[in-house]
């Protein structure tokens, strides 16, 4: 089944093409992933899933209806981002932050039911936060902070969960942590995840397809094999790498090769 | 999901709102028993409530203090407190600045230069001034809003700029006004400048009735601002239309501030400190913070006011005064104490 469904969609800001006739369709459950330089358009395609940018040309369905027959509220309820930053000048604690969640499905007086808190305890726990439940979000630590908003993100019980560089500036464990968490969800309750990268040793490792984005048009979609190799994926970043296989399976790895070897390459 | 464990336990907004506001309402009652009790001539709390039972009136001359002076200063000061509290806690929010006030956009500059100038024309207090100074910061607070319209990316830091320099040149006209001044127009208008009750009377406390509506949009939206001051984008993504809240927030807001200004003056400091004050205890939940602004605001200005109406020998002494004498050293205790 099809989850996600765009066709030709391009966005322009400021007479800046930053998405160009993009293309492509994810299954319910698979771990989709995009890369791509910087500016190439990654972060911007995922707004115009979660509905923060308008479709300007193009069409995007999700579960099979389309994005402009959802109310900001009923696409909430379906589709949850886990945005690149979030602010922490206003002292929220994490119970606080991950129960937000629950927004799109609360009434009219926003009041939480029995059930939103269990939900809320339940995502905390997978994440691993139940223990900084009382915490605010300014005293945690950087990896621990984005697992609050990945629960946050589970909380709203979404079919798909918009991922913007969730390992970003995390160290090794805790992006270890993340990939699994999400790896594991998606086994347990078949959300398609789709997630911008920059690192394509954990893409190659967790995604089941691969979109390669390179000045917002698409430049090849498929598994991490067929991607990854030198024509396409060398190419787009503009750098020398070395692309073998990773001893942990038949996954392709990539090594960057700094100036001072490139005569050995 | 595994992991499941029973034990963790989120303490419900439902349990902790009504311990809060039962609290804060006892303060509140506390602020307006005392405040009605005292000044030049003192009434007995049970003289009071042998008042507002309707019991057999044996003081003719207390009965008429009680309701006809004092109790109109007492639920002005009671709703200038919490309003300027309220708008206060929500400009912070919204403009993402701690140093937002009430007044922040235009409404302070554009007040002042319509009371002055109903002052200086000899108007009446009510309704003369009070119009003009309404209509003062409706027309600058229209003409931030126009020009921090438009371009949505960068509306938050234009807006802030926007009633900062309206603020300004409207300062600048006041220096103009207050020169050309003299007299007891000039003692007036600095006691406006500096916030003051004394001119109120009980004609105009159904006017300022209408700041209740706008506090219950507030509260009623306090959970989607909640959610937009976790970021914009995370907030349209959980299906919070925050365009739409932002505006509603901040022309409800700024409308009640008016109405309120134009009866009070510029008090100062209310706005800042009461918010400050409760987000340090309560944390950022605006569920929780709103009520507690209203209810704490109001007993704060109403405990001011009687103050500033009992300290001074003869008369009395704007109230604005009191606030921020009171406030800033408050304010820095609990500053200087939350960083140890």
């Amino acid at each position: 089944m099809i989850a996600l469904d765009l066709r030709n969609n391009s966005l322009v800001y400021d007479n800046n093409q930053v998405v160009d006739d993009v293309s492509f369709s994810a299954r319910a459950g698979e771990f989709f992933m995009i890369l791509g330089p910087n500016g190439a358009g990654k972060s911007s395609l995922l707004k115009l899933i979660a509905g923060i940018e308008k479709t300007q040309s193009g069409k995007i369905d999700i579960l099979g209806r389309a994005k402009e027959k959802y109310s900001t509220r009923d696409l909430a309820k379906v589709v949850a981002l886990v945005a690149q930053q979030a602010p922490i000048d206003f002292p929220f604690s994490v119970a606080e932050t991950v129960l937000m969640g629950r927004s799109p499905h609360l009434g009219l007086l926003g009041i939480e039911s029995e059930k939103d808190y269990a939900l809320a305890e339940e995502a905390m726990c997978f994440t691993g936060v139940e223990q900084f439940a009382d915490r605010r979000l300014d005293q945690l630590s950087g990896g621990e902070r984005q697992r609050v908003m990945i629960a946050r993100a589970i909380c709203q019980e979404p079919k798909i969960i918009l991922l913007d560089e969730p390992t970003n500036a995390l160290d090794p464990a805790h992006q270890l942590k993340i990939m699994d968490l999400m790896e594991r969800f998606r086994q347990e309750k078949k959300t398609t995840i789709i997630m911008v990268s920059h690192d394509l040793n954990l893409a190659a490792l967790y995604s089941d397809r691969l979109l390669l984005l390179k000045n917002g048009r698409v430049v090849v979609i498929g598994t991490p094999a067929e991607v990854f190799i030198p024509e396409f994926i060398g190419k787009s970043y503009e750098c020398d790498m070395l692309i073998d296989q990773n001893p942990v399976g038949e996954i392709p790895r990539v090594m960057l090769i700094p100036e001072k070897f490139r005569k050995h390459a | 999901m595994r992991n499941k464990t029973g034990n963790l336990q989120i303490i419900p907004i439902t349990r902790k709102l009504p311990v809060i506001c039962s609290i804060l309402t006892v303060v509140f009652i506390l602020s307006i028993l005392t405040a009605l009790a005292n000044g030049p001539s003192s009434i007995s709390i049970g003289e009071i409530f042998a008042f507002i039972s309707g019991g057999d009136s044996t003081d003719s001359t207390a009965q008429t203090i009680l309701w006809k002076i004092r109790f109109p200063r007492v639920m002005l000061a009671a709703l200038v407190g919490a309003t300027l509290s309220l708008g206060g806690m929500v400009f912070q929010a919204l403009l993402r600045n701690p140093l937002a006030e009430p007044y922040i956009l235009g409404i302070s500059g554009g007040s002042a230069v319509g009371a002055i100038s109903g002052i200086l024309l000899g108007l009446s207090f009510f309704p003369g001034v009070t119009f003009f100074s309404f209509l003062g910061s409706m027309l600058t607070l229209g003409a931030v809003l126009v020009l921090a319209g438009g371009r949505s990316s960068t509306r938050k830091d234009s807006l802030l700029l926007g009633g900062v320099m309206m603020n300004a040149f409207c300062g600048a006209f006041i220096m103009f006004l207050i020169s050309v001044s003299q007299g007891s127009k000039m003692q007036q208008i600095i006691y406006w400048l500096m916030g003051d009750l004394s001119m109120s009377n009980s004609g105009n406390l159904p006017l300022l009735l209408l700041c209740l509506p706008c506090f219950v949009v507030i509260l009623l939206l306090a959970r989607p601002l909640n959610v937009i001051l976790t970021g914009k984008d995370a907030a349209i993504a959980m299906g919070v239309n925050v365009r739409l809240i932002s505006t509603i927030l901040l022309v409800t807001t700024s409308m009640m501030v008016s109405l309120v200004v134009c009866q009070s003056g510029l008090i100062g400091f209310v706005g800042l400190l009461i918010p400050h004050l409760f987000r340090m205890f309560l944390g950022a939940d605006h569920r929780l913070l709103g009520p507690s602004c209203i209810l704490g605001g109001g007993s704060f200005l109403v405990l001011c006011d009687l103050l500033a109406r009992t300290l001074p020998e003869h008369g009395e002494m704007p109230v604005g005064i009191i606030t921020a004498l009171i406030g800033a050293p408050l304010f820095i205790f609990l500053l200087w104490r939350s960083r140890r």
